[in-house]
């Protein structure tokens, strides 16, 4: 049996951040039901196809799938079930905002099967919070996590954002205290990218009248080296560029991204990658909830395309990747490919070489992007 | 076309300051001369190069034969010769202008004599040329032609009373200037019994046809058969054709004789073999001596054209080569740049010169680009005793084996409104001018001159000096000679790294600055790197100027949502594309555009 995981999108919202840029609108009760439909008979349209797969991890992402209601979610699963062989062990995540996560829906939640949460927190600062357009405050992401432990759930991920507009060391200090105290499984970390098509591009981007705003350099890297030195400091392990986890608690799916282990996606704009070959579903919703499914994007994977992605998805991950598992995989050895990077790389103090691993420096985690797209062929 | 009576003949050319009119003029004298249909009028006939269109200026000569029909009833056949209208081809407008008996000269109504009116007009006095002033641009409101006829006469001093007020642009006019072409300017001398005696005034390669000769037959005859000698560069070859000029097209005639205006062809295969300015004649019975004013032309700029792609050097290779068939001035050597690996040492006229060609490497034969800061040619004389021409700063010798350097001298003519004499004074003083004396052309506006070292005005001085005078100020120079100067070449390294492209030489007196800017602007060019980068400028092995760039800090994707690798694979893919568009000096990679963006330092 080969590995699958699932990847399900929710592409709804109660607002859009002010930040986000990706695939989620605001829209009405009917059409969210509408597209559950549609969602349902796409997961139904792959039976009988996945028989020789067993699902490792489910992920229900967006968008916020929690704006739909607790039966549909329900629903959703009672087909996956249906349709494909889910391990016992399998890693059931959905992604919650704070205002839609109440406990009644928890309930629902974990008898279909969730076995995780990843709460989006981003900040614990109220003003920041409204500054991203988010339409919850602290107090009510508090509720949800009780809520959240009080149904049952014993693995929690929480989202924060470092770098926001005002932001200072102590602000964010005391975010990442307090969202500490609380002590959830697995963090994740994220540094705020500004999209040059969303609102904060607009303010924040390069010709933004706020710019100014944005945290300096200085600040930003102090920023950054306090979630480090925190979080390990509080008992978390960094397993890749921006999540931290608990012993035992590293989040299964995500890892799978950088494994290039394969996965479906089901829904609006949804990514798979399947026997080498990546391809998405359609982005245009109306087309998506009149069924017209379509496989877009298709690309075979060449050789040489899945030697760059074994490197620069697996050098993500903190341990690296494995010049064995490099080796057994592509019958070459890793250096003959990439010996010439790797050296300069190494000279410049960007990546380090031991135990049959090849992984980021500390500094080659900071600029990962030059380093990764030395690995591009 | 049967022989023609000489009498009836004009060859003539119209000279202008940038802007005048000129083209627009030339293009109403073929329109009412009939030449052309409507159809086939596209505006400015003459300037056929698509650069030429678009920068409003002739850069080689073209001419064009028509024919017209005087108020007295009478057949007159113009030969119209325009001018390329810079200072950086002023030889060819030397020859050009030999090859006329008069010449129109335009000056706009509204901005008067401009500092190029007078040098033209110097050329054409020099070449015994009757020159008829025309006041052009009329139809502006700012017109002021009674000013602009006064300061003809007292500038220039000839007589503008009767000159004709036109408007090119709106066709208003026209039949005046014909009528003084035919009345003021003589009809060719010339005796077709004597031997053969052609001036080359421009050439052309064609690639059916060889290199296409445009010649005035100064006396005697040629036609196909005719074995002919150039008696410059002693090729001979035998006539293939002879003809007029149509507009944009070649008509071919039986012979070609005394006072005419036309081309021969004669299975040539270079330009080079049939220079500007030397003189045809028939092989076996040669005229007596070559006509006058014949000289090489020779480079006065040089830069290292590199291909941004190192492995289109052939490529650029064979367009220099193709380019080089018609234009005998530009030279070009193989070199080799530890920074930009494989390209060619070029020489050129002047800077618009070489700005022209690298648009048309660019352009026409779409290569990518890296230009080194033009030089100019100093004059090493060694220890030893020997001489070297310098056309390279990376070539110059260890100052052990210097005696002393000379650098080339022009002699300037500013023509500027009298506030801001001031200003252009300072920007002549920065350059190292040396003041020669000033005259009110009236009131308002005064004519400088000055001495200026030519590696001071090859840069930036054009934009300087139009941006301190608010485009009031118009410029022309030529050139002046060799001084002993006290030089230095300017070291750039990065990263500790001598960079040989951006060497320079420069006067001691402003290495510093010249460092110190050249360190700022390079700063500014560079983007940080994975780690620190110090950019020095040194003399010999003293640094002179420090900029240091921080290493980059953070460069990173957050998140890569619901396993869309595409989206990050993009990404990554447009920062190894930036990086293709890098110049790797040792570990260093450098910008394509900071090699040429140190060319323009005037900050002012």
């Amino acid at each position: 049996m080969k590995e699958l995981g699932l990847y399900l999108h929710i592409p709804f919202c109660v607002k859009k951040c002010d930040y986000c840029d990706f695939l989620s609108f605001v829209l009405d009760r009917k059409s969210q039901s509408l597209y559950v439909q549609a969602l349902v008979h796409e997961i139904k349209s792959h039976q009988d196809k996945f028989t020789d797969y067993r699902v490792k991890t489910i992920f229900l992402g967006g968008g916020t799938p929690s704006v739909l209601n607790g039966e549909e979610i329900k629903e959703i699963f009672r087909v996956l079930y249906q349709v494909f062989a889910v391990g016992k062990e399998a890693e059931i995540t959905m992604e919650v905002n704070p205002e839609s996560a109440g406990y009644g829906d928890m309930l629902l939640w974990r008898e279909a099967g969730v076995n995780r949460l990843s709460i989006g927190l981003q900040s614990a600062e109220d003003a920041e919070l409204k500054l991203m357009g988010r339409v919850h405050d602290y107090g009510q992401f508090l509720k949800a996590y009780d809520h959240a432990r009080k149904a049952g759930f014993t693995n929690i991920n929480v989202d924060i954002i470092s770098g926001l507009p005002k932001q200072t060391l102590k602000r964010y200090k005391k975010t990442l205290e307090q969202l500490v105290a609380l002590k959830p499984e697995h963090i994740s970390a994220y540094a705020l990218l500004v999209e040059e098509e969303t609102p904060y591009g607009k303010k924040y981007g390069m010709s933004g009248d706020f710019v100014g705003d944005l945290p300096d350099e200085e600040t930003d890297r102090l920023l950054y080296a306090y979630t480090k030195e925190m979080l390990q400091q509080s008992g978390y392990v960094r397993y890749e560029i921006s999540n931290y986890a608990k012993a035992g608690y590293v989040c299964r799916h995500n890892l799978g991204y950088w494994n290039r282990t394969a996965y479906l996606g089901l829904g609006l704009g949804a990514s798979s990658f399947l026997d080498n070959v990546r391809f998405r579903q359609t982005s245009d919703f109306d087309a998506y909830i009149q069924m017209k499914f379509d496989r877009q994007g298709e690309e075979i994977l060449t050789c040489q395309s899945q030697m760059e992605e074994f490197m620069y998805l697996g050098l993500r991950k903190i341990q690296g990747v494995s010049m064995q598992a490099f080796e057994t995989y592509f019958g070459k050895e890793l250096l003959q490919v990439y010996g010439k990077q790797i050296k300069r790389l190494e000279k410049l103090g960007l990546l380090e070489m031991s135990g049959g691993q090849i992984r980021l420096t500390a500094y080659g985690i900071d600029i990962s992007n030059c380093v990764l797209a030395e690995f591009l062929l | 076309m049967s022989q023609f009576d000489q009498s009836k003949i004009r060859n003539f050319c119209i000279i202008a300051h940038i802007d005048h009119g000129k083209s627009t003029l030339a293009d109403r004298i073929i329109e009412k001369t009939g030449l052309l249909t409507d159809r086939e009028m596209q505006s400015q006939v003459l300037d056929n190069m698509d650069l030429e269109r678009e920068r409003g200026i002739t850069i080689k000569a073209q001419t064009v034969r028509t024919v017209y029909k005087a108020k007295d009833g009478t057949e007159y056949i113009f030969n119209l010769i325009d001018t390329p209208g810079h200072v950086d081809f002023n030889y060819e407008v030397s020859r050009s202008l030999a090859a006329c008996d008069g010449a129109i000269l335009v000056v706009d109504a509204a901005q008067g004599v401009e500092a190029q009116t007078l040098a033209n007009v110097y050329l054409a006095l020099d070449h015994d040329l009757e020159v008829i002033p025309v006041i052009n641009k009329i139809d502006l409101p700012s017109a002021d032609p009674a000013r602009v006829i006064e300061e003809i006469e007292d500038v220039i001093g000839i007589e503008a009373q009767d000159a004709p007020l036109i408007s090119a642009k709106k066709g208003l006019h026209i039949e005046a200037v014909l009528e003084a072409v035919v009345q003021k300017i003589p009809a060719p001398g010339g005796e077709l019994s004597k031997p053969l005696q052609a001036l080359v005034f421009d050439s052309l390669y064609d690639p059916y046809k060889g290199v296409i000769i445009f010649c005035r037959i100064m006396d005697g005859r040629v036609k196909r058969g005719t074995p002919i000698r150039m008696m410059a560069t002693g090729a001979t070859a035998e006539v293939v054709e002879v003809g007029y000029f149509g507009a944009g097209q070649f008509l071919p005639c039986d012979e070609l004789t005394a006072g005419v205006v036309g081309y021969i062809t004669a299975s040539l295969k270079n330009v080079k073999e049939t220079q500007v300015g030397d003189t045809v004649t028939h092989a076996e019975q040669p005229c007596a001596a070559p006509l006058p004013g014949y000289k090489k032309v020779n480079s006065m700029v040089y830069c290292g054209l590199y291909p941004a792609d190192g492995a289109k050097y052939p490529d650029l290779r064979d367009a220099l080569e193709k380019l080089q068939l018609n234009d005998a001035a530009l030279q070009f050597e193989s070199e080799t740049s530890v920074a930009l690996g494989f390209g060619f040492r070029c020489g050129f006229l002047g800077l618009l010169h070489l700005e022209i060609i690298q648009e048309r490497l660019e352009r026409e034969y779409n290569l990518d680009l890296v230009t080194t800061a033009p030089s100019v040619i100093y004059k090493v004389h060694k220890t030893d005793g020997t001489m070297v021409d310098l056309t390279n700063p990376t070539n110059l010798p260890e100052p052990t084996e210097i005696a002393y350097m000379e650098e080339p001298l022009v002699k300037a003519e500013i023509m500027v409104s009298a506030e801001y004499i001031g200003s252009i004074m300072d920007l002549c003083q920065e350059r190292r001018g040396i003041y020669q004396g000033m005259d009110y052309i009236e009131e308002r506006r005064a004519v400088m001159r000055y001495h200026l070292p030519l590696n001071e005005i090859i840069y930036d001085f054009f934009d300087a000096l139009k941006s301190r005078s608010r485009g009031y100020a118009s410029f022309d120079y030529d050139m002046l000679g060799y001084e002993r100067s006290e030089l230095v070449k300017l070291d750039i390294l990065i990263n500790k790294e001598e960079v040989d492209a951006l060497s320079f030489i420069v006067h001691s007196s402003t290495a510093y600055d010249r460092g110190r800017k050249m360190c700022e602007k390079l700063k500014g060019e560079i983007p940080r790197q994975m780690f620190e980068i110090p950019i020095q400028a040194a003399v010999g092995n003293k640094v002179i100027a420090r900029e240091t760039i921080r290493a980059l800090r953070k460069d990173v994707l957050a998140k890569c949502y619901g396993g869309d690798i595409s989206r990050k694979k993009k990404l990554l893919e447009k920062q190894k594309e930036g990086k293709k568009r890098m110049r790797q000096v040792g570990s260093v990679e450098i910008p394509q555009k900071a090699f040429m963006s140190v060319l323009k330092l005037d900050d002012k």
